[in-house]
């Protein structure tokens, strides 16, 4: 094709309406259209572009050895041995094991225990009752970590506190629990668990609510007990509900409740209390390694990000429309 | 439905239903007998804890707790503060998560599946706490109260949830508000947000609660202590009190001597209270927010 004719296509596009060739128009035409809702989203936008994604682009300090007084910029390059440090570091083994092994006690003892709290309250039959335990159960999920803490502490408290005047008529002497590291994880899942089990039992209770009735009714002429009921009927139609949450919480095995731990966590039983969270916050905000600590962050990030996405794309596989 | 509940009564299902009973009744009172302990102990006396011959409710009562409250200058400070920051905190969540989610439900918006990608993907990764840190410090926040409100001001699921809602509203009415001379952001305010209320009370519900209850941002955030929080100052009175196993650095030599316990428990019934108040609007609405979110557009 001559070269002249293509360029007499490309004035022509110029010159002519774009509408008049059935091509796209310029975004200019849209953006006179539209420009009170661009202005609207003016704010929006600046908020996500400072405090979302310039922090991301200040995650290069991971590869610097940064200086407050040389900025992002002419601060000295160092490549991954921030990195390298930290993965050398004994505290990174560490920091791991706790974030894992806490993970797992949540995945064991405090995951089924929405699930069962749903079952058994689908099977009252009183809906006054229902709806009063259902009121209570959600109180605890609108309170702060704060007041959860300190009501643990004064609950708990080595003076004072009556669990521990139990403890000394029982067994004569008092338990400290809030500066045991034995005492540490136990006490985690009983805060999670009374804060958060009634909140939980709402998901599988709507999904519960779907099941049709006549299900339920098939299977009593059929003669099925309501120990068959549950569990060829209810068990199943919440199942599918069950695995989605369960393969998003395995994609956020990395993340136990930060400001929980950060509060529960004291001299006393930090070995055992330190998450990769916590730790940013102990050598990056309090010990000003602001490069180190951010190596840390970023590794944690990227980690959490692929396990979500690869979790993600199993609850797809898994039939379910994932969160994404 | 009482002829079936009759015809499926055996032995052991009564025994079930009498269990099943007994516990919901059981753990609905653990989920909340916490509270009355504290509320309780907030009223007694001193002297009643050293000598602890009750467990759960005292047997002399006194107001002197909640008078050293009325009396404690940072204490009424912090309550101060928080107030503040839930006022204006909501208030500048409401206008950055509306302003943005209406553009962003009108699919003809040219770039609007680029932005929305943006928002979800700062759902699964961000920068992080140091340089988040590093940005607010360098837009000259720190130690002011916007600290506390900017960096948060939109929720990236509020978001999603309230624009999902305004793409459920009857396209005609934008319509015929346009033909009548309305520009979008007249459509807005006077056709779209009046539709919109119960969503709106809902979400500045969740974001005050939020807001109530935040204390890290502050922590890392605020320096001086005249500008915490009441959450941030309860914290420091119950970790100094733990015999400053924390952060012993940062004990408040104003306090003197260490607060009482019942002065303690007085200062969480004063930060729960709001909560307690505001959830029976909260439950109103929150089962319809948790799962209208599940609605994918």
């Amino acid at each position: 094709m001559p070269i002249f004719f293509l360029q007499e296509r490309r004035l022509a596009n110029i010159l002519t309406p774009a509408t008049a060739l059935g091509k796209k128009k310029p975004f200019l035409v849209y953006l006179i259209r539209d420009r009170w809702l661009y202005f609207l989203l003016i704010p929006g936008v600046l908020y996500f572009l400072v405090f979302k994604y310039a922090p991301m682009w200040g995650l290069i300090i991971a590869f610097q050895d940064y200086s407050p007084f040389k900025g992002f910029l002419k601060s000295n390059w160092v490549g991954l041995r921030n990195f390298y440090d930290f993965f050398i570091n004994p505290d990174f083994l560490r920091l791991l094991r706790n974030t894992l092994v806490m993970s797992a006690l949540n995945l064991l003892f405090f995951f089924p225990m929405p699930i069962i709290l749903a079952l058994m309250l689908n099977e009252l039959r009183n809906f006054l009752f229902k709806r009063t335990v259902q009121t209570i159960i959600y109180i605890p999920h609108f309170i702060s970590m704060v007041i959860v803490y300190s009501i643990t502490y004064v609950i708990l408290s080595i003076m004072g506190g009556p669990v521990n005047g139990l403890m000394i008529k029982l067994f004569g002497h008092p338990i400290d629990f809030l500066a045991s590291e034995a005492w540490f994880r136990p006490l985690i899942l009983i805060q999670l668990i009374w804060k958060e089990t009634g909140w939980g039992t709402i998901i599988f209770l709507a999904a519960l609510a779907g099941v049709d009735v006549e299900l339920y009714e098939a299977a009593i002429v059929d003669g099925a007990g309501r120990l068959r009921r549950l569990i060829h009927i209810t068990l199943p139609s919440i199942m599918s509900t069950i695995v989605v949450l369960l393969i998003l919480r395995i994609g956020y095995v990395l993340d136990n409740g930060f400001e929980q731990i950060f509060l529960m966590t004291n001299a006393l039983n930090h070995s055992v209390a330190d998450v990769f969270d916590t730790y940013v916050y102990e050598v990056g905000l309090r010990l000003g390694a602001f490069s180190y600590s951010t190596a840390i962050g970023m590794f944690k990030a990227v980690v959490g990000l692929i396990l979500i996405w690869s979790t993600n794309f199993l609850a797809k596989k898994a039939g379910q429309s994932g969160i994404m | 439905m009482k002829l079936k509940f009759l015809k499926n009564n055996s032995p052991l299902g009564v025994a079930f239903d009498l269990f099943n009973v007994l516990f919901l009744a059981t753990y609905s009172l653990l989920a909340i007998l916490p509270f009355f302990y504290v509320i309780a102990g907030s009223f007694a006396t001193t002297y009643e804890f050293r000598t602890r011959p009750f467990f759960i409710v005292p047997q002399t009562f006194t107001a002197a707790s909640y008078i050293y409250i009325l009396k404690s200058a940072r204490l009424l400070q912090s309550i101060y503060i928080s107030v503040i920051r839930t006022v204006l905190g909501t208030l500048t969540n409401m206008f950055f998560t509306v302003t943005m989610a209406y553009p962003l439900a009108r699919k003809s918006l040219k770039g609007r599946s680029l932005i929305l990608n943006l928002v979800v993907f700062t759902m699964f990764f961000s920068g992080g706490m140091i340089p988040t840190f590093l940005v607010v410090r360098s837009v000259g926040l720190l130690d002011k109260i916007g600290a506390l409100i900017l960096p948060g001001a939109i929720s990236a699921w509020n978001l999603i949830v309230i624009k999902n809602f305004f793409q459920e509203l009857p396209p005609g009415l934008e319509e015929a508000a346009r033909m009548d001379g309305c520009n979008d952001m007249r459509t807005l305010w006077h056709i779209v947000l009046p539709l919109s209320m119960p969503v709106v009370a809902t979400f500045s519900l969740f974001y005050a609660v939020g807001h109530w209850n935040a204390f890290f941002d502050a922590l890392i955030y605020m320096q001086s202590m005249s500008k915490w929080p009441l959450q941030l100052i309860l914290r420091q009175m119950i970790t100094v009190a733990q015999g400053a196993l924390g952060d012993a650095a940062m004990i408040d030599a104003s306090y003197g001597t260490l607060p009482e316990d019942g002065v303690k428990m007085a200062v969480i019934v004063v930060s729960t209270v709001p909560i307690l108040m505001i959830y029976p609007l909260l439950q109103k609405h929150f089962t319809k927010g948790v799962l209208v979110g599940a609605i994918k557009g």
